[in-house]
């Protein structure tokens, strides 16, 4: 029983992770890509992590995969996120099919300002000052 | 996060008095604790609320864990068939999140979920730029990003 588990849990994450290598491949441009690569390939260490530890049943196993796995999903959204932005920014082309921009129009490639688009609007006073944080949050 | 931070404290110091070292009896110990300051709330103002929110840590993992095989299979069949289904393209989200603990856990957040990358804050942090990969429904997605930034507003305030 314990087999048939280990096993579902190891094709599921070596498919995610092939699914992620066809996609770098396939996909047309780098924004695409980045949502291939990283998530399902995350996704597939997951499934690996999870059929180790299975696979052992040790306590001591089951916190380093644990601990694996935390590790994944803290480090790979920001690594897209960084990369897909330095791409987006450098002036990487998006793809043809790509149906909207929202981005272009709110930034300043002289001055390298963001806008927001509301600053105008009455509800868009400024938050206040996040200095002093709650300490219960 | 003080109350989260007791709670492991008081775990281990039923591990230690107790003298079993093992991953059960530190999960025991941690669940005993949590009772003790489910207790203690009332009284201590800077525990206030911290029963409440484990549950709903518990919810949001199981919504996302579902959120994000669902949005794994949905990328992983667009990957994988010879058409393109996909219709890419940036959105602007307005942010509710102000602080920057809840702008950089919503958009760690985001990012994780396949279909969504967070690409930048505006300057003033009022909009969060998003590249989303299926922009069929716009509204549809607006509306799930707005349920998602709820929930972890719900678990960080």
């Amino acid at each position: 029983m314990t087999d048939i588990i280990v096993s579902i849990l190891l094709i599921a994450g070596a498919a995610f992770m092939l699914l992620a290598a066809i996609g770098i491949l396939r996909l047309p441009d780098l924004p695409t890509r980045m949502h291939a690569s990283t998530k399902a390939g995350a996704m597939g260490a997951m499934f690996i992590m999870g059929g180790v530890a299975f696979f052992f049943l040790d306590s001591i196993v089951f916190a380093r995969a644990f601990a694996i796995v935390v590790f994944i999903l803290i480090t790979s959204p920001i690594a897209a996120h960084v990369i897909g932005r330095a791409g987006y920014f450098t002036g990487t082309t998006l793809w043809d099919g790509t149906v909207k921009d929202e981005l272009r129009e709110n930034y300043d490639a002289e001055t390298h300002k963001l806008s927001s688009g509301y600053e105008g609007s009455p509800e868009s006073v400024t938050p206040p000052p996040e200095s002093e944080s709650p300490e219960d949050r | 996060m003080i109350g989260f931070f007791w709670n492991i404290m008081l775990a281990l110091a039923w591990v230690a008095l107790s003298g079993n070292f093992s991953a059960m009896n530190f999960l025991a110990g941690f669940f005993f604790a949590y009772l003790a300051l489910m207790v203690l709330q009332r009284q201590v103002p800077v525990l206030k609320g911290y029963s409440r929110r484990i549950p709903r840590v518990v919810a949001f993992l199981v919504f996302f864990v579902k959120e994000l095989v669902k949005a794994n299979f949905r990328v992983a069949y667009d990957v994988a068939t010879p058409v393109w289904y996909m219709k890419p393209g940036v959105i602007a989200f307005r942010l509710e999140a102000h602080t920057d603990v809840e702008i950089m856990f919503l958009s760690s957040v985001i990012s994780l979920t396949p279909g969504t990358l967070s690409l930048d804050v505006s300057d003033d942090r009022q909009v969060l730029f998003i590249h989303a990969m299926f922009l069929q429904d716009e509204e549809q997605l607006r509306q799930d990003l707005r349920e998602l930034e709820r929930r972890i507003l719900k678990i960080l305030r």
